[in-house]
């Protein structure tokens, strides 16, 4: 494999520029007052309680995702180009969205082949021609980067049916300003921790016409989903409230939420369930997280809701490739991060140059998420490529391939001490009537050795992210 | 308030406050078992805990006899008990993590504190010499809870609900007990001012933390019509029937709700009837029968609390 970039050391012993007074802190600090620091993140931590659930684990539906006090820090000049072209990409989302259930002129314009798009089954016919507030989709979105040998960035993907993992960079944060002031006096660390007023704020310019000081609220699937820390903690954060779908009913074409006061009229639904999910009397009918009606109050552009429904065509694998098309088809402009490149295994020719090269790369199914279903060929055993391999040929349309991208690496604390492990970046972009980020995002590493699987589903932890204001 | 949110938040005081409860009875009983006092066989006491929570069926499909040993496992930890002090620590915990955005984050970690720290006591059992210590710490983490919420929360709904969730569990409980030792304890009514009288009622007293109180209120021998008038009618003893509904009386007109009228008429009558009452009537009546019907009450009114603030969908 080619050179790994390091995002702290730029020679085995000189640390870059930017990570000097974190290295000289590292370097100077006593072991077992590093031992007490990192103690004291995990017992914090527990006592927080910001556990996630695990599926199909077998003892107890929480755990804690580990937490690593070795900071991942990008500097200024590294930070305005990411967020430009994030801020690019989301726009272009946005209108991509906003065209599709419109006037297709995309399509009509040969870009992305028509058929890819209304045939895919997260394409929402019943979303054609609804008129949504300033036409936002994504009101926000999680967009996960990578940089490999050069230290170049990619996107890896798009997550826009609410992407979690927000409230982890807001604790990340806390947690990391309790355990070392002295760090945040002597630079100039940008603050994360307004996410929720902007997030409010974000929702709230997109009520649906005519609303005076519109209610917001938070729609969970309930306490056993793996996010339901960040949905509560997010609620309390913006100070709305966290209901679930029987909080809410449909009344003469209004969603209300059910109170100790009687009915009170909902505005704007951030939720935190699938499409699917949403209305039984619209999408699947035995969802019993939802809400019956809401569907068509939301045509009707009576409640608002965010993300939309039928943003998940855009988060698509099989959409990723065409994402820089659409940067250059609605802002004119050529993209400032590019994508991973990218096999599709519905062609014939890419989909056997994958399959004589599978343990060089990463399979990832169209529309899995979270890391299940992918295959990471240069850790995979024979026999998990053999049974991976039946699967694609079962199915190839339902599969992408990338190269295995030497991810960069960051010092973090193992059992062995401290050493190098693969990390990503998931920024966040809130989209209403202007684009808006906090400078940051949660940074995800893989703890096993050599493992480039962040998710924290799969044994991944976490980062505080710092991003320097010069 | 969300009705789910309001709902949760009520639970979530009654379970602690049942936890409570639990803990005091146990403790009271094991302490009466240490001082081998009175008239009264051994298991008959620890009997009547079960006949005090309503479980003795439960109790009997799973337990050989009313044992010390054995009801202390069912009431403290076992996981089959729906009210054992180890099931109504996880309900109050997981009431309080549905409602996270609700709760003070001091509250949410001192009830997590609280179950983390109540698994691993499950989990190793607790130690024969370190009963009472058990007892204690339940207690105290119970204190803390409510103090944490008294010194915490918002005077608004939240507290309102927690409030009321609280003391009509402790109403409850305080009838239960009272109803149940009187019964037990009948049999030595003759024998007033005798020592097993005095450990017995003193027992009693010191399940509801009212043994000062009593000295402090009467300067005299205990008497059952005392101890039966400063349980019910007393509205300076925190754990009297009287001071609990005082304070439900006060949450359902704190908590302003239009749909709230029937409950208020409800309970602002149990108050004043509880106000203006006379022990000799209540005992002439015959107290059992009177602590039949108060129990049979808060559960309507807890039925009431139901409709009216956490109202069914079909509403």
């Amino acid at each position: 494999m080619a050179q790994i970039y390091d995002e702290m050391l730029e020679l085995p012993s000189q640390p870059r520029t930017h990570y000097a007074a974190f290295a000289q802190w590292l370097d100077t600090t006593e072991s077992d007052v590093i031992e007490r620091k990192r103690a004291e993140a995990d017992l914090a931590f527990h006592r927080v309680g910001s556990t996630f659930a695990v599926y199909g684990a077998e003892e107890g539906q929480e755990r804690l995702i580990p937490f690593d006090i070795v900071p991942r820090i990008i500097p200024a000049a590294e930070w305005q180009r990411l967020e430009a072209g994030l801020k690019q990409r989301v726009s272009a989302l946005n209108a991509f969205l906003h065209d599709i259930y419109h006037d297709q002129e995309i399509l009509k314009a040969g870009k992305i082949p028509a058929e890819k798009v209304l045939g895919n089954k997260l394409f929402r016919r019943e979303m054609v021609g609804v008129d949504l507030p300033g036409h936002i989709y994504c009101h926000v979105a999680g967009v996960d980067i990578v940089r490999a040998e050069a230290g170049e960035y990619y996107v890896l993907e798009d997550n826009l049916r609410p992407p979690s993992g927000v409230s982890y960079m807001l604790e990340n944060r806390k947690m990391m300003m309790r355990l070392f002031p002295e760090l945040f006096a002597s630079q100039a660390i940008l603050p994360v921790d307004h996410y929720p007023d902007l997030l409010l704020e974000n929702l709230r310019s997109v009520a649906p016409a005519g609303v005076v000081d519109p209610c917001v609220v938070v729609l969970t699937p309930g306490q056993f989903n793996s996010a339901y820390f960040e949905h509560a903690f997010l609620a309390q954060q913006m100070g709305v409230e966290l209901v679930q779908g029987n909080d809410l009913f449909v009344r003469e074409g209004r969603v209300y939420m059910r109170t100790t006061q009687g009915a009170h009229r909902v505005d704007v639904i951030y939720r935190r369930i699938d499409d699917d999910f949403l209305d039984p009397l619209a999408f699947r009918p035995d969802s019993v997280l939802g809400v019956p009606g809401l569907f068509e109050c939301y045509r009707h552009g009576r409640v608002t809701l965010a993300n939309a429904v039928g943003t998940g065509i855009a988060d698509d694998k099989s959409m990723y490739i065409h994402v820089p098309d659409m940067i250059r088809f609605y802002c004119g402009e050529e993209p400032i991060i590019a994508n991973v490149p990218t096999w599709q295994l519905r062609k014939p020719e890419e989909l056997r140059y994958v399959m004589d090269h599978l343990p060089e790369l990463v399979v990832k199914e169209v529309q899995g998420s979270g890391g299940y279903g992918m295959l990471v060929g240069p850790t995979a055993s024979k026999e998990e490529i053999r049974l991976f391999r039946d699967k694609i040929i079962a199915d190839p349309d339902n599969y992408i391939a990338q190269p295995t991208l030497a991810l960069s690496t960051c010092p973090t604390f193992v059992e062995s001490g401290v050493a190098p492990r693969h990390i990503d970046l998931r920024p966040f972009v809130l989209s209403g009537t202007q684009i808006n980020m906090v400078p940051g995002g949660l940074t995800r590493v893989a703890l096993k050795e050599g493992s480039l699987v962040v998710n924290s589903s799969q044994g991944g932890g976490t980062k505080d992210t710092w991003v320097l204001g010069y | 308030m969300l009705s789910s949110t309001a709902d949760h938040l009520y639970w979530m005081g009654r379970s602690m406050e049942r936890a409570e409860n639990t803990a005091r009875m146990l403790d009271v009983t094991y302490r009466m078992s240490l001082l081998k006092q009175g008239t009264i066989e051994p298991n008959q006491e620890w009997s009547a805990i079960l006949s005090i929570s309503g479980l003795h069926r439960e109790f009997a499909e799973l337990y050989p006899g009313p044992s010390a040993d054995n009801v202390v496992r069912f009431m403290a930890l076992d996981e089959r008990n729906p009210s054992s002090i180890f099931n109504s620590i996880r309900n109050a915990r997981e009431n309080a993590r549905a409602e996270r955005d609700t709760v003070t984050v001091e509250m949410w970690e001192a009830l997590n504190a609280t179950w983390l720290d109540m698994k691993k006591t499950r989990e190793t059992g607790i130690p024969s010499d370190g009963i009472s210590n058990f007892f204690e710490w339940v207690k105290e983490r119970s204190h803390l809870s409510r103090g944490i919420t008294y010194g915490t929360l918002l005077r608004g709904d939240a507290f309102g609900f927690i409030r009321l969730g609280t003391f009509l569990e402790r109403a409850d409980n305080t009838a239960r007990i009272l109803d149940v030792k009187y019964h037990v304890l009948l049999p030595s009514l003759g024998d007033v001012g005798g020592a097993a009288d005095y450990y017995q009622w003193g027992a009693l007293l010191r399940s509801v933390s009212a043994f000062q109180s009593y000295r402090a209120v009467y300067h005299d021998l205990i008497t059952p019509k005392r101890v039966a008038e400063l349980l019910l009618l007393c509205a300076d003893m925190p754990r009297s029937l009287r001071a609990c509904i005082d304070e439900v009386h006060s949450q359902v007109q704190a908590i302003n709700s239009p749909r709230a009228a029937e409950l208020q008429r409800c309970v602002g009558l149990f108050e004043a009837e509880l106000r203006y009452g006379r022990i000799d009537d209540i005992i002439g009546l015959g107290l059992h029968e009177y602590l039949t019907s108060v129990v049979s009450r808060l559960h309507g009114i807890g039925e009431l609390v139901n409709s009216t603030y956490f109202w069914p969908a079909e509403d």
